[in-house]
């Protein structure tokens, strides 16, 4: 079973957000999305400054059998990405909700989170899945 | 004899099978009017025999003329040995074959091949072929949108110093997918681009520039300046080279201060013969950095668990079979057989031996272009330096005097009053390694003889 973490906020495609205490919004995939994929070889993360449409494709998981897009949950600006990622893409696999962040997002509205699913919502949605 | 293994026993089982009644039935969802009933035009078949005869006389046809055309395919001596080894049925293969790892050998020769191509352009690495050079650049152009960082614009510069077919391609390719190419006029006295007209689109939003070295016609363009500008205004820069100049000229992973960031070219010079439109093989190398937006098949080394060497395909993840719509292209089937045949004719020839080759055409070139201008009503379009091509202008018809010569047995150079009407009667001219002292003589003779047929006409 993946791990689901409760005070996150998810988005059906396997993304997950986390509001910042400086008002930016943290963004990766999920350990379902991480286990789906398998040994990430490569992560292409958007540069800073980019405005990301909610839904849109932002970024590229590559793995050793498999490259996927990475939707954004929320619409904002791009203010920072995980530069780590770049020489060890594997902190994705080992630390998802934790160092293998992407990236911050500046938020396009205050409410941009709400339309997002809870833990529980998410959880149901693997269930279904059945993951 | 049709070469289908499956009997008609064996078609009438399968179809039982699957329920249905006739393999017309299989087509079905084809409406009626999409459908053909038959090719206009389009004669009955013949037998081996039939068409082994049509061909030769068609062929006969052609003759033997002694051909001084260039403009993108060159006739360079090929070693018998190339193509010999080439036709072994190991190596009969159009494509990189479907169950690669089990062609080590196909494999080690197109790694053999990358490490080559890598070299001869200075960049870190290539993938294991495309097409030709227009749709190489064609795919560097959608490639260079793409891999850019910075900026998402669509527009690439393509200088008119740059081959038109290439730009055709490229628009034909790349236009539906909304790249937009927009041209820079070349400075009328050197023939190369017109650093004032590039500074029109300085400052502005532009993915890439392409910079063809040496120039469609022939002469050196002033690279590093022009990568260095080009960098500067934050556009990626695609080299489109002669390979065979490379062995003379600075490769484009040393152009100006950061180099080139892709690079592409025609390999037809490599050992592969003439003819009507090809098959030829389009090449492409890059630096690691944008390896991951880079179309086309990438064979890498690696060990086994016992430390064998070993060959395999790499970065699969970015082609179609994988990533599907999203893959870095779709249209980018290697030439396998023709790969093959430059990996070969480079390993035989050596560097060595391709600088020959290089030095000997340019030279060919240099005293065909002086034989030339000793008619009257010939001179050169353009000062400064060139490899081993050149422009003349005439005083007649370029169309006119190109008939009498080829009356003559004599292909004597490519009319440019199509592309480059500006240029008036202007033929573009090519000698290789392949022509000799009587060669260039005979054809200035021609020309004289021509032009003053020309001229009585």
């Amino acid at each position: 079973m993946s791990q689901v973490i409760t005070d996150l906020k998810y988005a059906k495609s396997h993304e997950w957000a986390r509001l910042l205490p400086s008002g930016l919004v943290e963004i990766g995939i999920t350990d379902h999305a991480q286990h789906a994929l398998g040994d990430l070889v490569f992560v292409d993360v958007p540069e800073a400054g980019r405005t990301l449409e909610a839904g849109a494709a932002c970024a590229v998981v590559e793995s050793v059998k498999a490259a996927s897009d990475v939707y954004a949950p929320i619409a904002g600006t791009v203010v920072e990405c995980n530069a780590e990622l770049a020489s060890t893409p594997e902190l994705i696999n080992q630390d998802c909700y934790g160092k293998g962040w992407m990236i911050r997002v500046k938020p396009a509205s205050a409410s941009a989170l709400e339309g997002l699913l809870s833990a529980d919502a998410y959880s149901a949605v693997l269930a279904a899945e059945g993951g | 004899m049709p070469f289908i293994p499956h009997t008609e026993a064996d078609v009438r089982e399968m179809l039982a099978t699957i329920g249905a009644k006739s393999i017309e039935e299989l087509f079905d969802e084809i409406p009626q009017n999409l459908r053909v009933q038959g090719l206009a035009g389009i004669p009955e078949g013949l037998s081996e025999m039939e068409i082994g005869r049509l061909m030769s006389e068609r062929a006969r046809q052609d003759g033997r003329p002694l051909s001084f055309l260039g403009a993108g395919a060159y006739e360079h001596h090929i070693p018998s040995a190339v193509w010999a080894i080439t036709t072994r049925g190991e190596y009969y293969s159009a494509y990189t074959p479907y169950q690669a790892e089990a062609s080590q050998g196909t494999l080690q020769l197109i790694h053999e091949y990358q490490t080559m191509i890598s070299s001869l352009t200075g960049m870190e690495v290539s993938n294991a072929s495309l097409y030709d050079g227009g749709s190489a650049v064609a795919e560097a152009a959608l490639m260079a949108v793409r891999a850019h960082r910075k900026s998402k614009s669509l527009r690439v510069l393509v200088p008119s110093t740059v081959n038109p077919n290439y730009r055709r391609v490229a628009v034909s390719t790349a236009g539906n997918q909304g790249l937009r190419f927009e041209t820079v006029p070349y400075q009328r006295e050197t023939g190369c681009i017109d650093f004032a007209a590039l500074a029109a689109f300085a400052g502005q939003d532009i993915a890439a520039m392409v910079i063809q070295q040496p120039n469609f016609f022939g002469q050196l363009e002033d690279v590093d300046a022009l990568t260095d500008w080009a960098h500067e205004q934050g556009m990626l820069v695609i080299a489109a080279v002669n390979p065979t100049s490379l062995a003379l000229l600075k490769p484009p992973g040393e152009w100006g201060t950061k180099g080139a960031d892709i690079c592409v070219g025609e390999g037809q010079p490599l050992g592969v013969p003439l003819s009507s439109g090809g098959p030829y093989f389009g090449f492409m190398t890059t630096r690691m950095e944008y390896v991951r937006s880079m179309p086309g098949r990438i064979v890498g080394r690696t060990v086994d668990l016992e430390g064998r060497h070993g060959y395999t395909l790499t970065l699969q993840a970015r082609e179609q079979h994988i990533r599907r719509g999203k893959a870095t292209s779709n249209i980018c089937t290697n030439q396998g057989l023709l790969m093959t045949a430059a990996t070969i004719y480079m390993s035989l020839i050596g560097p060595a031996g391709l600088a020959q080759v290089a030095e000997t055409s340019m030279a060919r070139t240099h005293q065909l272009v002086t034989a030339l201008g000793r008619q009257r009503g010939v001179r050169q379009a353009f000062t400064g330096p060139r490899f081993h091509e050149s422009v003349l202008l005439l005083d007649r018809p370029a169309e006119a005097v190109l008939r009498e010569l080829e009356s003559q047995g004599i292909l004597g150079g490519v009319d440019l009053s199509g592309d480059y009407p500006e240029l008036g009667s202007a033929i573009l001219v090519c000698a290789t390694e392949t022509k000799t002292d009587g060669d260039i003589e005979r054809y200035a003779n021609a020309l004289g003889t021509a032009l003053q047929a020309v001229r009585a006409a």
